[in-house]
């Protein structure tokens, strides 16, 4: 299939070798584990292996038949044809990392696009050419401000309004930092966690304040406030954002924010069960320096025409090794790609219209959700475009009711805070419409009387 | 040839895709909330569609030619492998949908770690690591979560051959060890006299690359594992190298402890110009519990009648979550694809094919070129990139020379114990045809480097861009093409 060589073509290059057989090649292999049985079922070929893989596939449900109204971190947007389109070129996705200038510029350039882009949208002056996820770039964001005060501040504060998976990979990630505390304050819960119970803590000691926009629960704030007094410490202030939201919403950078990471997945790369999906990082220029991961600078060439080149690389591992700002070594090239394609398309107009979509839609659902008997919309205003709604049974119950009907109904928040029983987490964007949010409520209204 | 940037094919009020107006009564912005002016470019779908498509074919890519990159396998990528994770019920399901949902790719998911715990030996696997490096971070916090389990405070030190990936040092002080340097002995195995000397009780581990980066099986391999488990470390393998092991030994079955998978090389999903990957982690039986959470198992029993479920378990001493859900799945996805193609014969012929390719490369070029440390290899091989009586020709330019000639250079100045190295990897995909080829450019630029040596240092020459001044881009540090002007 994949390996051209015939029979006589294999015995005229062992024959060149000086051998008989190819076992001869594998001599330094010690003997009594040398070509062990796999047990592994017979081989297929194309179109038998497609039959067997679609079988998995048609086992899901997906968003394809299903409307979804979960969101926590992943999102259920459009993809616009043109950005497949271009990811299914074989020169950018059969191409390896950028590592000569003079036969990558397509990816290269398309990565200082993408930091542009990331720049422009976070309003501030540094991006890197990507993350693996929204998750790992906060912790990397973590051993940035670390490392920013060469471990002089050893404390990482965290808004309880973070995404819990995130706060989760920001704990594994540190925990090889023998003398830094991440503390995550939680106030008395009446109903949802206070993203500004952190503010207390923040003292001279602080490397990091890190709070989520919006956050896990869809609420906005201007932490204009709250920055200032973090600056007043010294102390660095980390924003993670929903890039969607950042098409209308204040940016990181006008609020006086440090760093601001998150989750690129929106921006045109699909839901995929979870990944592959893209980490963006972008900061204040002081910081560039201590930004792990790869960046793209622009230079010229010898005739002094226009380039790009992978630069500040001796921040990273395969020249520092083990004094390295991290060991990552690849970035997320092809959903970067995808992220410039989505972000190219929509540009300032579409940008703004997606967002606004988003936030219409999940007001308008807020309203109707709060009509309904026993159900309360536990978001307060402002928020952007998921809300907490607390149900009269079980999520579980009213989940199973929607699958019936055709719908993905909301995250279960009881799962990682334990106050919020009968809790859902509801998610809308630009597919979730009128028409959809009515056959929502609707169905909502019935679950409650059975 | 230049491509504008986005912001210059810009033109005010275009856009590239039409929403539409929303149709819920409208409810009034957080005017306190709203950001200034978005500077984002403005283009219609053709100019995002050409501008991509140009800068698409400013890339070298395996789609076109030979891309012999050491330690990266560079093999073909199928298109069925494509085509399969874009199947809606696997590319349109979220990822916190109810199990009973996804129960297609939770099957897959369990049944890929099971083909992945066969083709090395191991008994447990996390699939969660998003690339090889994120592999080794997780595997360096098993070493250290086993230890402190145990309450052996006291290893404090993981031991990394000099002719290791630049990663696995990075990672060792990741995971809060100190790192120390392993030289290698005159065969290009690990030094064990050295090693004994230095292996003591505060060490928790050693990170092993086998192949190595010089293309050798270590041949001393089970002493070396004997010398680190004796003192009560554990053995990391780097499984970077693993496409010359398919069906050649299991490295779990010879004593590895741990080892990461990388997906994108072994298994032939792309590298997408430098990601996704995906970096699953094998484990021996006395770490399963430390693996990241979660990990796909099944929850309830099957019977005759009825499958089993599939749902996420929490390993009970778990270093914690690597990243948001569960990995690449979409990547996994292609390796599955892959593997079920190729079955257990299908793997080892890949070994075979990438030893015997690698092998043939090495004669060829072994009138030309110097290669030290010359013995049979396994999928790669180093060559110097020099020549005593070619002075001022260096590694660097028969690499950019390589170029010219419509191949892609093999790494360079890795390993770092090798002089000027060419480190070439040509995996088995690649014809007889296409390695004759090969060999004869690389001779071609050896008659070159002697007789014309200017022509290399000025090379490439037919590549869009000459070379790049790299010194420039970090001095003047210019990061964005354009952000409005500060007022």
């Amino acid at each position: 299939m994949f390996t051209p060589h015939t029979d006589a073509e294999r015995k005229e290059m062992l024959t060149a070798l000086g051998l008989n057989s190819i076992e001869e090649l594998f001599s330094d292999v010690p003997q009594q584990f040398r070509f062990p049985a796999l047990d592994l079922p017979k081989g297929m070929n194309e179109m038998f292996v497609r039959e067997y893989v679609e079988g998995f596939s048609q086992a899901n449900i997906s968003t394809k038949e299903f409307i979804c109204f979960l969101g926590a971190g992943a999102y259920d947007h459009y993809i616009p044809s043109a950005v497949d389109s271009i990811l299914r070129r074989g020169e950018f996705f059969t191409a390896y990392t950028p590592y000569q200038p003079e036969i990558s510029q397509g990816t290269l350039q398309t990565i200082f696009e993408f930091q542009t882009l990331i720049c422009n949208l976070t309003s501030l002056e540094a991006s890197n050419a990507s993350h693996y996820d929204g998750a790992t770039a906060a912790a990397e964001a973590c051993i940035t401000a670390y490392s920013h005060f060469h471990g002089k501040r050893k404390k990482i504060l965290l808004s309880s309004a973070i995404n819990p998976q995130y706060r989760e990979v920001v704990h594994t990630y540190l925990s090889g930092i023998q003398d830094i505390a991440i503390e995550t304050i939680l106030d008395d819960q009446n109903s949802l966690p206070d993203p500004f119970a952190i503010e207390g803590s923040i003292d001279e000691n602080t490397a990091l304040v890190m709070v989520q926009y919006p956050d896990f629960f869809g609420r906005i704030y201007d932490f204009s406030n709250l920055i200032e007094k973090s600056h007043q410490k010294g102390a660095l202030v980390c924003l993670i954002v929903n890039p969607i939201a950042l098409g209308l919403l204040k940016t990181p950078g006008e609020m006086g924010a440090d760093i601001a990471v998150g989750e690129g997945q929106p921006l045109g790369i699909p839901l995929s069960f979870g990944g592959p999906y893209l980490g963006f990082i972008a900061a204040r220029k002081e910081l560039v320096r201590k930004l792990s991961g790869r960046l793209v600078g622009e230079t010229v060439d010898k005739d002094g025409k226009r380039g790009y080149v992978l630069t500040l690389t001796a921040r990273e591992q395969h020249i520092r090794r083990e004094k390295a700002t991290s060991n990552i070594c690849s970035n997320q090239g092809l959903m970067a790609l995808a992220a410039t394609v989505y972000m190219s398309l929509l540009g300032k107009t579409g940008m703004r219209q997606v967002s606004n979509l988003c936030y219409q839609n999940a007001h308008y659902a807020a309203q109707k959700i709060a009509q309904l008997d026993g159900f309360k919309v536990l978001t307060p205003e402002p928020f952007f475009h998921e809300i907490v709604i607390q149900c009269p049974t079980s999520v579980e119950h009213i989940n199973h009711h929607l699958l019936e009907e055709g719908i993905l109904g909301g995250y279960a928040l009881e799962s990682v805070y334990p106050d919020l029983k009968n809790c859902m987490l509801l998610a809308f964007t630009e597919k979730t419409n009128k028409e959809v949010i009515d056959v929502l409520c609707d169905i909502l209204k019935e679950s409650d009387h059975d | 040839m230049t491509e504008p940037t986005i912001y210059e094919l810009s033109s005010p009020d275009r856009t590239g895709f039409l929403f539409q107006e929303p149709n819920v009564p409208a409810s009034p912005l957080p005017k306190d909330l709203l950001r200034d002016d978005l500077p984002f470019p403005e283009m219609s779908e053709i100019d995002v569609i050409r501008h991509f498509t140009r800068l698409s074919q400013l890339n070298y890519c395996i789609d076109v030619g030979f891309y012999p990159l050491g330690s990266c396998t560079m093999k073909y990528n199928p298109r069925i492998n494509e085509e399969m994770a874009r199947l809606p019920g696997f590319a349109m399901s979220h990822p916190l949908q109810p199990i009973e949902t996804v129960q297609g790719n939770l099957a897959l998911m369990y049944q890929l770690q099971e083909w992945l715990k066969e083709v090395s030996g191991f008994v447990g696997i996390t699939l969660q690591p998003a690339a090889g490096a994120h592999g080794e971070f997780v595997g360096g916090l098993i070493m250290r979560a086993y230890h402190r389990s145990r309450n052996d405070l006291k290893r404090t030190k993981v031991l990394v051959p000099d002719s290791a990936h630049g990663t696995n040092p990075a990672t060792s002080s990741m995971s809060g060890f100190d790192v120390i340097n392993v030289p290698s002995d005159e065969r290009g195995n690990i030094d064990l006299e050295k090693l004994k000397e230095i292996c003591d009780d505060c060490v928790a581990g050693l990170m092993l690359t086998n192949p190595n980066t010089l293309g050798l099986f270590e041949e001393h391999l089970k002493e070396v594992i004997d010398i680190i488990h004796q003192k009560g470390g554990l053995v990391y393998g780097d499984g970077a190298n693993f496409n010359a092991l398919l069906g050649i030994i299991k490295p779990g079955e010879i004593g590895f402890d741990i080892m990461h998978f990388n997906l994108h090389k072994t298994f032939s999903t792309p590298h997408g110009g430098g990601g996704p990957g995906s970096g699953p982690v094998a484990v021996a039986a006395p770490l399963i519990d430390f693996l990241p959470s979660p990990v796909v198992g099944i929850v309830e029993a099957g019977d005759e009648e009825t499958p089993p479920l599939y749902g996420f378990i929490n390993p009970t001493q778990s270093i914690g979550r690597m990243k948001a859900f569960y990995g690449h799945f979409g990547v996994l996805v292609r390796a599955f694809t892959y593997i079920a193609m190729q079955g257990a014969d299908g793997l080892r012929n890949i070994a075979e094919n990438a030893v015997l390719n690698a092998n043939y490369l090495k004669h060829l070029l072994g009138d030309t070129y110097s290669i030290p440390f010359n013995r049979n290899c396994m999928h790669e091989f180093v060559a110097e990139g020099f020549w005593d009586d070619a002075p001022g020709v260096h590694a660097l330019d028969v690499a950019k020379r390589m170029m010219d000639y419509g191949v892609h250079p093999p790494t360079n100045y890795f390993p770092l114990i090798v002089k000027e190295a060419l480190m070439i990897e040509p995996t088995e995909t690649e014809s007889k045809q296409e390695l004759e080829k090969f060999a004869d450019i690389m001779k071609k630029i050896a008659q070159e480097a002697h007789s014309d040596p200017e022509l290399l240092h000025n090379a490439p020459h037919n590549t869009p861009l000459g070379r790049l001044d790299e010194v420039k881009a970090a001095k003047e540090l210019v990061l964005c093409c354009w952000i409005p002007p500060e007022e």
